[in-house]
């Protein structure tokens, strides 16, 4: 997905891309959750918005249950959302402020159709929130009303209105307090359950993303630079972009605190306008070769299930 | 020696129209010279104000300090009077907030911003202020500091923006450091950097922090002394060691049990803290975690606990059980 660029106010002109998302490759099998993380500006939110078609990509192909869906038609697309739906992080700009929690849950099933009779939409209202872990008497309530918790409750319940198969998860639990994310956290993971629902999570919280997912991909300026199974990629971190950043990440334990051996990652993220050539991460790799300027890596399947981009690990 | 800093007994209320919020409800703690003070808590548990509070800095109205003592490097802050206390903010005292966007001023330049606090507080002239604004930036680990100076906050990134905040907290040669949310807004890789920054500045300076923050493990791996709160007091408070292997609070407790953990395969299901945070204009004359709280008695519901002795020396916890909850781990283990 790349974004154009443009220059001047009246006459504008573009002058060149924004590669948000450069070249993607990843599959999510049914019932499976894959975590997408990556730091602000990496493209893991733009491979998301793609994937639910809320950006139409420049180039490439996305997959749905054996359909090409990158370049559907309006009309087409409004089936399509009644399979897909999406949590977003902030439970406060997501939710309109003038809209009834009941309405608001209720609105999807009234644009599709779903449910033409109002009686039957409202109990359907109730029982939604009830299996996200409101009381149903929230319906008539407003979301300033709310705590951030439950607001997060209330876009997963709207998510769930048309029983969808597929969910992404942009930062779902990043805006909650600790003691309230790991409610949301359990409740997402009965939900997939429950429903058998397949996600994509997106997150920069990597531990929550161990919990939760079965594989991860790693992604860093518009590419994915690592992908594996869970375990195998918090374990044995293979590139070294993944591997500066589980460093980067404090582990809540003095103890285990004190024996690690910790320099962070020098420098920043580069802007991806003009993002640096060969490796992306190669300014700031410690193992970067002259080659590594050069050349782009690609993505190798290095052990059985276990990707990664970089021309310098075997 | 007295403790660099201490504040006994603090309150500080709002009144708002649905009624007076005791966002700060009595609290003392102390931080010594050079030390590292953690202060945990989740929204709305008072870790802000108390910081706000500490600098004088809490909007009146509608927010007041009602009654305690802070008392700084030998002076009670509440008695100065509002000249004296701008002396010693940003002299004494540092600040730095979440969001360095916000907190700089963003139509002067990074030069201006550092130079305006040595010559108010230092009375330098505008070349010696130049001068040491050059050497904070390389001290905060920014290149190419002569450009840099002329540069305006948009110019920099998140993370530069932060080290510039730094340097103008450390201008002065503070005692103290107050770092509310330091790295909240940045990327991990980058907080990692800023933590790193101010851990080896504190340290070779001798400068103590307080350190207010949200992420277990940023305080797991940066403080000596955690304070945890939870509704506007603080429900335990000792050693960092301590805290995190012989928790005595079931806040505290069960704070802990909710975190996942990146450097574990994942075991069971998360136990998080079941219930919704207090709303402080309703808290009644019992224990505010009571609601929450698995170890919960009828003695919960009478009287607040106070802080109070438990398990090894320095370490505090206002629970009526944590003796048992303490007995009850060691059985356990």
């Amino acid at each position: 997905m790349h974004f154009p660029v443009s220059e001047g106010v009246v006459l504008s002109r573009k002058i060149g891309d924004v590669k948000a998302v450069d070249g993607v490759d990843f599959t999510i099998g049914r019932g499976e959750t894959l975590g997408l993380v990556g730091e602000s500006g990496c493209g893991k939110t733009t491979t998301g918005r793609c994937i639910l078609r809320l950006e139409t990509p420049t180039a490439g192909q996305i997959l749905f249950d054996g359909q090409d869906i990158s370049h559907m038609g309006r009309k087409d697309l409004v089936g399509l959302r009644r399979r897909m739906q999406v949590i977003f992080q902030d439970p406060y700009s997501s939710l309109n402020p003038r809209m009834k929690v009941g309405d608001i849950i209720g609105e999807p099933i009234k644009v599709h159709g779903v449910e033409p009779d109002v009686r039957k939409r409202d109990a359907r209202v109730r029982e939604l929130l009830s299996v996200c872990g409101l009381d149903p008497k929230f319906a008539d309530r407003y979301p300033h009303e709310m705590s951030g918790g439950q607001r997060q409750r209330v876009g997963i319940a709207r998510a769930l209105a048309l029983d969808p198969e597929f969910i992404v998860c942009d930062e779902a639990v990043s805006a909650l307090d600790v003691s309230i994310q790991a409610q949301i956290v359990n409740l997402l993971e009965d939900l997939r359950e429950r429903f058998n629902l397949t996600y994509l999570f997106i997150a920069h919280d990597l531990s929550v993303v161990r919990h939760l997912c079965q594989r991860v991909a790693v992604m860093y300026l518009g590419r994915i630079v690592e992908m594996a199974a869970v375990d195998e990629l918090f374990d044995n971190p293979l590139h070294p972009y993944t591997q500066a950043l589980l460093a980067a990440v404090p582990i809540p334990d003095p103890r285990v605190e004190a024996t690690r051996d910790f320099r962070p990652a020098p420098g920043e993220v580069p802007s991806p306008i003009n993002p640096p050539s060969g490796c992306v991460f190669h300014p700031r790799c410690p193992k970067a070769v002259e080659n590594c300027k050069r050349a782009r890596p690609v993505l190798r399947e290095l052990r059985p299930g276990h990707w990664v981009a970089c021309s310098e690990v075997n | 020696m007295p403790p660099l800093l201490e504040v006994k007994g603090l309150h500080t209320e709002f009144r708002t129209g649905a009624g007076r919020v005791p966002a700060v409800d009595g609290i003392s703690f102390a931080v010594e010279q050079g030390e590292t003070v953690a202060i945990v808590g989740e929204s709305g548990s008072g870790k802000s104000v108390s910081a706000l509070s500490i600098l004088r800095l809490v909007a009146d109205p509608p927010g007041r300090i009602t009654s305690g003592q802070i008392v700084f490097d030998g002076k009670d802050l509440l008695s100065l009077s509002e000249a004296e206390m701008r002396q010693i903010r940003g002299r004494d005292i540092g600040m730095v907030f979440q969001e360095p966007m916000t907190s700089l001023n963003p139509v002067l330049t990074i030069g201006r911003q550092i130079t305006e606090v040595l010559e108010a507080h230092q009375g330098a002239d505008r070349a010696a202020a130049d001068k040491r604004a050059l050497e904070l930036l390389e001290l905060v680990g920014i290149a190419d500091g002569p450009r840099r100076l002329r540069q305006y906050p948009h110019q920099l990134s998140g993370g530069m923006r932060q080290r510039v905040m730094i340097a103008v907290a450390l201008a002065c040669s503070p005692k103290l450091i107050i770092a509310d949310e330091p790295t909240t807004a940045l990327d991990v890789t980058i907080q990692a950097q800023i933590l790193e920054l101010m851990k080896s500045l504190t340290l070779r300076l001798n400068v103590a922090l307080i350190v207010i923050t949200h992420n277990l493990g940023v305080v797991a791996r940066y403080a000596h002394r955690v304070n945890v709160m939870y509704a506007g007091r603080i429900v335990e408070s000792g050693p960092a060691d301590a805290i995190y292997h012989d928790p005595r609070h079931p806040y505290t407790i069960a704070l802990l049990k909710s975190v996942p953990r990146l450097d574990q395969p994942r075991r069971a299901r998360l136990d998080p803290v079941e219930g919704q945070p207090p709303d402080l204009t309703r808290l009644d004359g019992g224990c505010a975690f009571r609601p929450r709280c698995r170890f919960a008695v009828e003695q919960c519901a009478q009287s607040i606990p106070s802080l109070a002795a438990s398990g090894e020396a320095g370490h505090l916890a206002a629970c009526f059980r944590s003796a048992e909850l303490g007995a009850a781990r060691d059985v356990a283990a």
